[in-house]
C-alpha cells in the first residue's frame, strides 16, 4: 500500500484542521477502543481506564503527538517512527491486530467531530495512513 | 453466540430508528468500494466505479447498498438469533456469491464510520461498542454456513 500525493495532502489538511484537539481525540479513540474491543485493555492493567481518566488522557496525548509527528514526516515514516518502532517491537509487543482496532476508532472519532472533513476520499486516505503507521510500528516484530 | 444486554438492545434500536436506510446503505457500500477498492471485484456489472465521485453517485451502488442495509435492519429485529436469521443469506454468500467473509467485517466497520459521521456525539463509545457487537454478530452469522 502506497500513500499517493493526494492521500498525503488529505491527511495533512485533515490533521491540520484538528489542531490542538489532537490530544483530546487521541484519548477518545483510546476510550472507544477499550469499550468496543475489551481485549485491548489487557495492555493497560496498570491504568485507571474509567471515563475521564487522567492516565488515558495523557496517553491519548502521547499517541496524538506521535501521529502529528508522523503527519509532518509523511514522506519518511520508517525514519521518523524508528524509535517508536523499536519500542513496540522489543518492549511493548502489542499484538498487530490491535493497531487495526485503534486505527478504526481514530476514524470513528474523527468522523464524529469533523463530519465535513470526513468525506469518502479523506476516509480512504486516513485509513491508508493509519495502516502505514501501523505497518512501521510492527515492522521490527520479527 | 453474541449476547446483548437490555441496554445494548435499547441503544441499538433507538439509534437505528433514526437511520435513513436508503441513504446510509448507499453511503456505506460506496465508502466500502472507495476505501477498500479490492471489494469492487464483486461488482463488475455495476458500471462506472472509476473514481470516488463515480462510485458514490452510482445508482446501482445506492440500490444495492439499500438492499444490504435493509437486510441489516432485519438483524436488529433478531439480535437474539442472528445465526438463524441469516442462515439462508449465509448459504447464498458462500455458494452463489463466493464472498470472502472478511468483506462482512470490512463493511461492518465502514457502517460504524457512517453512523459516527451522521450522528456525531450521539454515537458515543457505549453506542459504538453496542454496534460493534451487532456488526460482528452479523458478520459471524453470514459466515456461519460457509464450507
Amino acid at each position: 500500500m502506497v500513500l499517493s500525493s493526494a492521500d498525503k495532502n488529505n491527511v495533512k489538511a485533515c490533521w491540520g484542521k484538528i489542531g490542538s484537539h489532537a490530544g483530546e481525540y487521541g484519548a477518545e479513540a483510546l476510550e472507544r477502543t477499550f469499550c468496543s474491543f475489551p481485549t485491548t485493555k489487557t495492555y493497560f492493567p496498570h491504568f485507571d481506564l474509567s471515563h475521564g481518566s487522567t492516565q488515558v488522557q495523557a496517553h491519548g496525548q502521547k499517541v496524538a503527538d506521535a501521529l502529528t509527528k508522523a503527519v509532518a514526516h509523511i514522506d519518511d515514516l520508517p525514519n521518523a517512527l524508528s524509535d517508536l518502532s523499536d519500542l513496540h517491537a522489543y518492549k511493548l509487543r502489542v499484538d498487530p491486530v490491535n493497531f487495526k482496532f485503534l486505527s478504526h476508532c481514530l476514524l470513528v472519532t474523527l468522523a464524529c467531530h469533523h463530519p465535513e472533513e470526513f468525506t469518502p476520499a479523506v476516509h480512504a486516505s486516513l485509513d491508508k495512513f493509519f495502516s502505514a503507521v501501523s505497518t512501521v510500528l510492527t515492522s521490527k516484530y520479527r | 453466540m453474541v449476547h446483548f444486554t437490555a441496554e445494548e438492545k435499547a441503544a441499538i434500536t433507538s439509534l437505528w430508528g433514526k437511520v435513513n436506510v436508503e441513504e446510509a446503505g448507499g453511503e456505506a457500500l460506496g465508502r466500502l468500494l472507495v476505501v477498500y477498492p479490492w471489494t469492487q471485484r464483486f461488482f463488475d456489472n455495476f458500471g462506472n466505479l472509476s473514481s470516488t465521485s463515480a462510485i458514490m453517485g452510482n445508482p446501482k451502488v445506492k440500490a444495492h447498498g439499500k438492499k444490504v442495509l435493509t437486510s441489516f435492519g432485519d438483524a436488529i429485529k433478531n439480535m437474539d438469533n442472528l445465526k438463524g436469521a441469516f442462515a439462508k443469506l449465509s448459504e447464498l454468500h458462500c455458494d452463489k456469491l463466493h464472498v470472502d467473509p472478511e468483506n462482512f467485517r470490512l463493511l461492518g466497520n465502514v457502517l460504524v464510520c457512517v453512523l459516527a459521521h451522521h450522528f456525531g456525539h450521539e454515537f458515543n463509545p457505549q453506542v459504538q461498542a453496542a454496534f460493534q457487537k451487532v456488526v460482528a454478530g452479523v458478520a459471524s452469522a453470514l459466515a456461519h454456513k460457509y464450507h
